[in-house]
């Protein structure tokens, strides 16, 4: 039965997948990070990217739009809780549709144009539904402040089915399990693989091969009297989906939706997340993800007294200049350590993080098995293709 | 009919501002075909080339009060600049001019910024995917607006204008209207001015000149041209070092419309691929063509009578004529089959 | 590098919680510890969150925050020379931190957006076992970061936040305000521009486009129009417009004779250097001389226009060169540390952090229900502003409010503005009701 589920070479990965996301806590409090909000921020951004790695990983369109679906998302959440309920399911199910159909409705047009034409014109769309959700859609998106909670939202099916506080805000939850804390980022952490199952689905599905060929040449495929716009829709509604589902998310652990999730610089973190982990490889977007998560939440909290703190155990004149030039690259020079990192995996690892994970795993087979060391560098970069 | 005249102004102004931010990347863009996100960091830079000269000249002595305290305890500082107390009169005209003077500084500067950048990273990138040269450049643009920052800080920094620029003109009496109907300050119509000597002269260096034909035809087929002996990747470099120099001259020179601070090219990046895009790629007049468009239709679009009819149209007018143009024009107002298009 | 943040606590709290969800799923928010509100402190310290932009347009006035903030941490530990401990008055604040506790921070990049900040106050509050969060560049992170606050059940005290929705629409129970509002701004401002300018006047706005934008419009416009003024126009700016020459010429010939600017920061700066350089105000109109108001000033970021504030009205929380005890002992504590002096939003941060620290003290408890209970209505003296006090019925304090005006020989780079009155308290009160909200109960957060 597992055969069915997932092909046999796929998986070492998949359960390899499923094991690290649920052990995150554990493996990631050395470094810092083992707190729900952001291991919650973890799993939702690699759902984001694996969403845009579908599209761009497989066909090569390279949307700069992804955040307006990531907005939609969100608002269409925080709606439903005020609306209808805080349980999530609606909110989830809802967000992910409106994300598909925003994605349908700026695919159909968008997709008439490739190439970077088609860049300017996703990233148009999005940037028109950021100014316009920041300034007149105020009603609909409480603009700069964002689409909170309040006390008197009518909330129709909770009214109706449960005690309501008049006092304190509800928070969302999951048949009564709640959605902030570590038990938000296992109910995140069940989402991501799921999206990670249905993504390793499509990559080795027909219509997976289909998109990969309509990356290596359009032009031939359409001689052949095929129709590729059918496919490239089909990857871009549902990279969408996966877009308005990981805006949801983010609702659900934290409800609030604020228009700058709109913003290109989201769609923009959105591809470099992707590249950086490496573009068409199944884990590397995820892997992209965590890493700017990472620096945008610890290595920007870093401050003096805790490099002072570190650097304790050295000499006082030493420490004061190990504290003032490692400074400079972390707390507020945290832009400058991430920027510098991308210039460098992009020039040592032109297939990103998964390369320099393929290198290192070649580093090691070396002497074992001949037959590996024929095989180029790219072919363990994307382990699962 | 005021209104309209002033907002007409005002949209060629800004179109000319928009085209030559535009310019610099449509070369690197449009013509070595790469997407560089550091074209606004290249922009920024320009513009600080005029705070580092001006903050030049503003070395100061400085000498401790020996009467007057701060209000925190501390000695007064009285301060004066160097070039006064050595040049007296010209010193204050050097400060004043600084802005201007700066394009002197920012020529090398920017040139060799812009020959380091191609020589040292973008060189390895040109039959790199776009995706990889956008994570490039992007990482670059951030180091180089963090250095910036460390060095300036993130408050903006004011450059006036020299005090004969700083007012502004009656062109309606110019034109036999009222006196005050039509105004438009000086140093706007310098920089439109500024804008079309540099546009008009990037173009005939590329249109008239044996080294413009020759990058015009390793852009079209670069191994043919490389196969007939001509050393093409020294022009390219060379193209690219133009781009950055353009850049940095777009920044100097709009200084005293926008005090600059390190952030101010993420600001202009993405309306620069608009109005490049929107022009269509590898095309220079397409490009000059698309700013004065958007600058024109965004100054009418902010107009109240428009803005009633349809609210919000000022904040995003320069997209949906983006959105309208590509999909009436595929490539573009000017662009060519074939380019940036895989 | 990345073993900076190792230690021992994050590592056991860690993989105990984790622990705990993967075996008993029914448990998954108990917490590894037994207390009765959120991060009540065990050891002996306990951890604020200073949670301030550091990247981004406010990168400079968020530094400005965290050195002020720095500074309070020393007081309250006891170290340096005091500064404001010494002038509040009734203070409990002993010197030897809060409660017998000493006070250690961690700090947050907010990049000025709600997003990100509330990341930022997520981590200072699940992982580094925050009790209280203070900061802020923008009313929008300021609302977002109460309002997970007040989920979280930890005190926010705000820091410049200058939207009416703050202590109005958005107030919440476990929020605190220092800073002053738009309301305050239009009532302080009104009396001396009718002094200045008469009660003949035509005034246009040009106001950002978001919701401080919009409540300062209209608080100015209700209190210049109580002066007799007529608003012409009010336009609306998009937010980081860069250019603003298309909203300002049509300025030009629509007869008005006040131009005002709902803009902060960098909006500010262009948007009021743009408009010198268009020669408004060279121009004369109805026979009277056309003039530019700036409601909402800031020293700091008035520095990157230049000249162009010289002789421009306009409304601060505080200003350096105030001669009160208060203010005189704060900018000596932060110029000698520093090397100049503090602004406003260092101020505001510096007192607020000050006044939670006291309330700690005084409800004798870290416990936010208790603390939100000593603060409420609670008045206080001697920090810069006159008398002031936390209104209990929305948790915003009224005190006086300084009308500002661009100084015309400044005499150092701080120089920029000279204080030209100052409003007394009673002038800028308001009805709470007037803008509506509900604190709703006080949140100790989970046991």
């Amino acid at each position: 039965m597992l055969k069915n589920f997932v092909n046999k070479r796929d998986l070492p990965v998949f359960l390899g997948f499923i094991a690290i996301v649920l052990l995150a806590p554990i493996i990631m409090a050395p470094l810092g990070a083992g707190y729900p909000d952001l291991l919650q921020k973890f799993a939702i951004f690699g759902i984001f990217a694996i969403g845009f790695n579908i599209l761009f990983g497989l066909t090569g369109y390279l949307s700069f739009g992804h955040a307006a679906f990531l907005g939609v998302g969100s608002y269409t959440a925080v709606w439903t809780f005020k609306l209808l309920t805080v349980n999530v399911v609606p909110a989830i199910f809802l967000s992910t549709l409106m994300g598909g159909l925003f994605a349908l409705l700026i695919g159909v047009i968008s997709l008439r144009r490739s190439g970077i034409y088609f860049s300017i014109l996703t990233l148009a769309f999005a940037q028109m539904a950021y100014n316009l959700a920041y300034s007149v859609l105020t009603p609909i998106t409480n603009g700069e402040t964002g689409l909170q909670l309040t006390l008197n939202d009518s909330r129709v099916i909770d009214n109706m089915f449960r005690e309501v506080s008049k006092t304190s805000l509800p928070s969302t939850d999951f048949f009564g399990l709640s959605m902030s804390g570590f038990s938000g980022f296992y109910f995140c952490a069940v989402v991501l693989i799921i999206c990670f199952y249905i993504s390793l689905r499509i990559f080795r599905s027909p219509f997976g091969v289909m998109l990969k060929a309509v990356k290596s040449n359009q032009e031939r495929m359409s001689y052949t009297g095929l129709n590729t716009r059918p496919y490239t829709l089909a990857a871009f509604v549902i990279s969408g989906m996966f877009a308005g589902l990981a805006g949801g998310l983010m609702a659900v652990t934290d409800p609030l939706a604020g228009a700058e999730r709109m913003q290109w610089t989201v769609g923009g973190e959105v591809v470099l997340m992707t590249i950086l982990g490496g573009a068409g490889t199944l884990i590397g977007p995820v892997l992209g993800a965590v890493t700017i998560k990472y620096f945008e939440n610890i290595f920007s909290s870093l401050n003096d007294s805790i490099l002072n703190s570190f650097f304790s155990f050295m000499p006082e004149p030493m420490q004061h200049v190990f504290t003032a030039v490692a400074g400079l690259f972390v707390g507020e020079g945290w832009h400058l350590t991430l920027g510098a990192l991308f210039v460098v995996i992009v020039v040592f690892l032109p297939g990103g993080l998964m390369e320099g994970i393929g290198r290192i795993g070649k580093l090691f087979r070396r002497g074992g098995d001949d037959g590996d060391k024929k095989e180029p560098a790219a072919k363990f970069a994307t382990p699962a293709e | 009919m005021d209104v309209i005249l002033l907002q007409l102004l005002n949209g060629l102004d800004k179109g000319g501002a928009y085209a030559l931010i535009a310019l610099g990347l449509t070369l690197t863009f449009g013509t070595l075909g790469i997407v560089n996100f550091a074209h606004g960091a290249l922009f920024m830079l320009g513009a600080f080339c005029a705070v580092t000269l001006k903050s030049l000249l503003n070395l100061q002595m400085v000498v401790l009060d020996p009467i007057k305290k701060t209000a925190w305890g501390t000695p007064l500082e009285i301060k004066t600049p160097y070039v006064e107390k050595w040049f007296g009169e010209f010193g204050s005209v050097l400060l004043e001019y600084s802005v201007p003077l700066s394009i002197l500084l920012a020529i090398p500067i920017m040139l060799l910024i812009g020959v380091a950048i191609e020589r040292g990273l973008i060189k390895h990138f040109y039959k790199r995917p776009h995706a990889d040269q956008i994570l490039v450049t992007f990482g670059l643009a951030i180091v180089m607006q963090e250095i910036v920052k460390s060095i300036f800080g993130a408050n903006p920094i004011p450059q006036p204008a020299p005090e004969i620029f700083a007012g502004s003109a009656d062109v309606g009496a110019w034109f036999g209207m009222n006196a005050g109907a039509v105004v438009y300050p000086w140093w706007r119509m310098v920089y439109l001015g500024f804008s079309a000597i540099i546009i008009a002269g990037v173009f005939s260096f590329l249109q008239f000149t044996t080294f413009g034909m020759v990058v015009r035809a390793g852009m079209a087929d670069r191994e043919t041209v490389g196969l007939m002996g001509i050393d093409i990747d020294r022009r390219f470099t060379i193209v690219f070092g133009l781009a950055a120099i353009v850049a940095g001259m777009a920044g100097v020179m709009y200084t005293p419309i926008l005090s600059p601070d390190y952030h101010m090219g993420m600001d202009f990046l993405v309306l620069s691929f608009v109005v490049v895009v929107v022009g269509g790629m590898g095309s220079l007049p397409g490009a000059v063509a698309a700013g004065f468009l958007l600058g024109i239709l965004q100054s009418f679009a902010s107009l109240n009578e428009v803005k009633n009819i349809f609210p919000g149209i000022d904040q995003i007018i320069i997209y949906l004529v983006a959105v309208v143009t590509l999909l009436v024009r595929p490539r573009g107002l000017m662009g060519r089959k074939g380019v940036m298009e895989s | 590098m990345k073993k900076l943040s190792v230690n021992r606590r994050t590592v056991l709290k860690g993989s105990t919680a984790a622990g705990v969800a993967l075996s008993m799923p029914t448990f998954f928010h108990s917490k590894a510890y037994a207390a009765n509100f959120t991060n009540a402190p065990t050891g002996s310290s306990v951890t604020l969150g200073f949670n301030v932009p550091q990247t981004g347009a406010y990168a400079d006035e968020g530094g400005d925050e965290l050195r002020a903030y720095k500074l309070a941490v020393k007081h309250i530990n006891g170290e340096g020379d005091g500064g404001m401990l010494n002038t509040i008055k009734p203070l409990s604040l002993k010197g030897n931190g809060i409660l017998g506790k000493k006070v250690a921070y961690v700090t947050g990049d907010t990049q000025t957006k709600s997003d990100a900040a509330r990341a930022s106050a997520k981590r200072m509050i699940e992982k580094d076992g925050a009790l209280m969060i203070t900061g802020g560049s923008s009313s929008g992170v300021a609302v977002a970061v109460q309002g997970l606050c007040q989920e979280a059940g930890v005190i926010f005290m705000a820091g410049l936040t200058h939207s009416n929705d703050t202590t109005g629409k958005d107030k919440k129970r476990n929020g605190f305000r220092h800073f002053f509002n738009a309301y305050m701004s239009g009532a302080a401002l009104a009396p001396v521009l009718e002094k200045s300018y008469g009660k003949d006047r035509n005034a246009y706005h040009l106001t950002a486009d978001y919701t401080w934008g919009w409540t300062q419009e209209e608080s100015i416009k209700n209190s210049t129009e109580a002066i007799g003024w007529n608003t012409v126009n009010a336009v609306r700016t998009p937010l980081g417009a860069g250019d603003f020459s298309q909203y300002i010429t049509p300025v030009l010939n629509s007869g008005a004779d006040v131009l005002i600017l709902n803009h902060y920061g960098k909006d500010m700066i262009n948007s009021l250097t743009q408009a010198v350089q268009f020669g408004l105000r060279d121009k004369v109109v109805n026979g009277k001389d056309f003039t530019i108001v700036v409601p909402l000033y800031s020293r700091l970021m008035a520095q990157g226009a230049g000249k162009n504030v010289k002789g421009i009205y306009g409304s601060t929380n505080w200003h350096w060169s105030l001669q009160d005890a208060g203010s005189k002992a704060f900018v000596k504590s932060f110029g000698q540390e520093y090397g100049f002096p503090p602004s406003q939003a260092a101020h505001t941060c510096y007192v607020q952090t000050i006044m939670y620290a006291d309330a700690c003290e005084r409800a004798g408890t870290f416990n936010p229900c208790g603390v939100v209970e000593s603060l409420e209505g609670h008045k206080f003296d001697g920090a810069g502003n006159g008398a002031t006090e936390y209104r209990a019925d929305d948790h915003q304090c009224f005190k006086d409010v300084l009308v500002v005006k661009g100084n015309e020989n400044p005499t150092s780079q701080f120089d920029i503005l000279e204080v030209v009155e100052v409003t007394p308290r009673s002038q800028v009160e308001y009805d709470p009701k007037i803008f509506g909200g509900n604190l709703g109960a006080c949140n100790a957060g989970k046991a």
